[in-house]
């Protein structure tokens, strides 16, 4: 009897708890429609022929939808002087290189601010925490400076040096890495490998959520990078800056704009979806611990 | 004399040492190179005249002195930017935790595709949409819509006219706000132990509500602290996406942030000095903003 009572009272207690979850999902689900609804009109517009541009009222979806935006943007952007392909291999090259320079260079900083022993390490980890504030463009105009100084205008080199060290980057990984017990390094050292030996063959192996973290914020940072101050050589231009030239010379200006920011959103949006989970798991220990 | 192993445990300590600086020079070498030297020298690029081709000159105050006592668009720059930090900071910080506490709520399935489709729009550059949404003519899905429902009756000039702008920037910032912070947001609820809300279950609590107020927030602490460092950071550096929706210079100036004056003397004017006080000014008040934040953040206990 009082069995079933107890039975009674928690099914209804997962009950409330059920129908709580569907109100959730029906608020996020309404919410997600307005956040993804600017997105999805953007992949409508691209694919909108330009005879349905100024129809009224205007409408949520293209009744003839057409690839012609996509084919004008690449016209377009292939009559920049140089050849479509150049663009895509110069954003290749300085998102690869951006990638791969910040892990390797992160990965080491941040290894040795969460577990080595030397002078100054509190110092530079509170740095880091505080530069967390300057990663933003107000060092931009005095960056250019710097950069022009050093005789990097119209190189790869500018577009790719000053994104290699982020704060956040060093502090996404030394967050993670800071949950790696001290006794496993300590046993590390006890058996004679060098801190060098213990970040790449100890350390790093378990601390692939976190780098592909990195990989994904370096990934969406150095794909977008525009090349229009740094770089004056047409060959050396990279994708966001020659598909927004290409959108706007083009015809049918407004679905070629739109074949482009559709076309450049492609490839963060695969990373993103491959590596989400990765993302979760590292982003749980990206506290500040005050 | 010292003995043996401890001298031992020394000279290990000093290799550790040298070790460590040569394992952090790579990064340390960029990190110096483009963004600590940069900050150290906007600060004394601020007391002079510079214009990036002669030597700068040397000015004392006096760029100081014109931003605060004749510099108009200025003292408006900054009352734009503290109104847009206001609106747009805490409400897509208070968006961001609580899209990351519901969606935390839901089934594993579901939790990836919500996290996608509110995290989109921050890798998005797609200032040509929201043009469209927002354009002065019928065709503008807005005024379409909103004339459709009778609420409007005739077609309203968003991106032009200056009591609408800030708005509609607000709203595209806010958009495009649910970034590195709600991802850490969102990591913070999936990694509270589960156990914790058993033992809460226990001591009598409730509802989620109350799981929220004893548990969640206090677990998830340094989480929230992080995610405010980079919704200020948003907040108060925010530029392009007026520029690119508005316009720039905006309608009587209606979307000029303290970053976009910046911008204007430093890259259209050349003149790099008052712009390096402009964001010296900046600093001092993000820096200012972050210290009582964290202040508040970390006194809720």
């Amino acid at each position: 009897m009082a069995d079933t009572k107890k039975l009674k009272a928690t099914s209804g207690r997962a009950g409330r708890k059920h129908f709580g979850t569907v109100m959730i999902f029906l608020f996020l689900f309404i919410l997600g429609a307005f956040m993804a609804l600017p997105v999805y009109l953007a992949v409508v517009m691209s694919v909108k022929p330009s005879q349905e541009w100024f129809i009224f009222p205007p409408k949520l979806y293209a009744m003839d939808p057409t690839l012609d935006n996509f084919r004008e943007m690449f016209r377009a952007a292939g009559q920049l002087w140089v050849p479509f392909s150049r663009y895509v291999a110069n954003s290749v090259i300085i998102t690869a290189s951006v990638t791969a320079a910040q892990c390797f260079t992160a990965s080491m900083a941040a290894f040795v601010l969460a577990k080595g022993k030397f002078k100054g390490s509190k110092f530079l980890n509170s740095v880091i925490v505080v530069s967390l504030l300057y990663q933003s463009n107000v060092i931009y105009i005095v960056q250019y400076m710097v950069i022009a100084k050093l005789g990097l205008i119209d190189t790869y080199l500018a577009l790719i040096l000053p994104g290699i060290a982020t704060p956040m980057g060093v502090f996404l990984m030394r967050q993670s890495i800071g949950q790696i017990p001290d006794a496993m390094i300590e046993a590390a050292k006890v058996d004679g490998a060098s801190m060098f030996q213990i970040c790449w063959k100890i350390v790093m192996p378990n601390q692939k959520p976190a780098l592909m973290t990195l990989i994904i914020f370096a990934f969406q940072a150095a794909w977008n990078i525009q090349s229009g101050a740094y770089v004056f050589d047409e060959s050396l231009k990279t994708l966001p800056t020659a598909v927004s030239q290409a959108a706007a010379s083009g015809i049918a200006r407004q679905g070629v704009a739109m074949a482009a920011a559709v076309f450049m959103l492609v490839p963060p949006v695969i990373v993103f979806m491959a590596a989400q989970k990765n993302v979760i798991e590292t982003m749980a220990h990206s506290g500040i611990k005050d | 004399m010292k003995s043996a192993p401890e001298k031992k445990k020394k000279s290990s300590y000093r290799s550790e040492s040298a070790e460590c600086w040569l394992m952090l020079a790579p990064f340390l070498i960029f990190f110096v190179v483009f963004t600590v030297i940069p900050v150290l020298i906007s600060i004394p690029v601020g007391f002079t005249d510079f214009d990036m081709i002669n030597t700068p000159e040397f000015t004392g105050l006096s760029n100081y002195k014109n931003l605060f006592l004749s510099d108009r668009t200025f003292i408006h720059s900054i009352r734009v930017t503290l109104i847009f930090a206001v609106f747009s900071g805490p409400v897509s910080y208070v968006l961001c935790f609580m899209l990351a506490w519901l969606i935390n709520e839901l089934p594993s399935f579901l939790k990836t595709v919500f996290t996608l489709i509110f995290y989109v729009p921050s890798m998005a550059n797609v200032y040509t949409v929201w043009q469209l949404i927002f354009s002065g003519d019928q065709y503008g899905y807005a005024n379409s819509f909103l004339l459709d429902l009778g609420i409007i009756t005739s077609a309203k000039q968003w991106l032009t006219d200056t009591q609408y702008i800030l708005f509609v920037v607000i709203l595209v910032q806010l958009w495009i706000s649910l970034g590195a912070g709600f991802l850490a947001l969102r990591a913070g609820f999936q990694n509270i132990d589960k156990s914790m809300y058993e033992a809460g279950a226990i001591e009598g609590i409730k509802n989620r509500w109350q799981e929220l107020v004893y548990i969640t927030i206090p677990a998830m602490k340094p989480q929230m602290l992080f995610a405010a460092v980079m919704q200020i950071v948003a907040a108060f550096t925010a530029d392009i996406v007026g520029r690119n929706l508005v316009g720039f210079p905006s309608t009587d100036y209606a979307a000029h942030t303290i970053m976009t004056h910046a911008y204007d003397y430093g890259w259209v004017r050349y003149e790099m000095g008052y712009s390096s006080a402009i964001c010296t000014v900046l600093f001092l008040i993000m820096f200012g903003a972050n210290k009582l934040i964290t202040k508040i953040l970390a006194k809720e206990d």
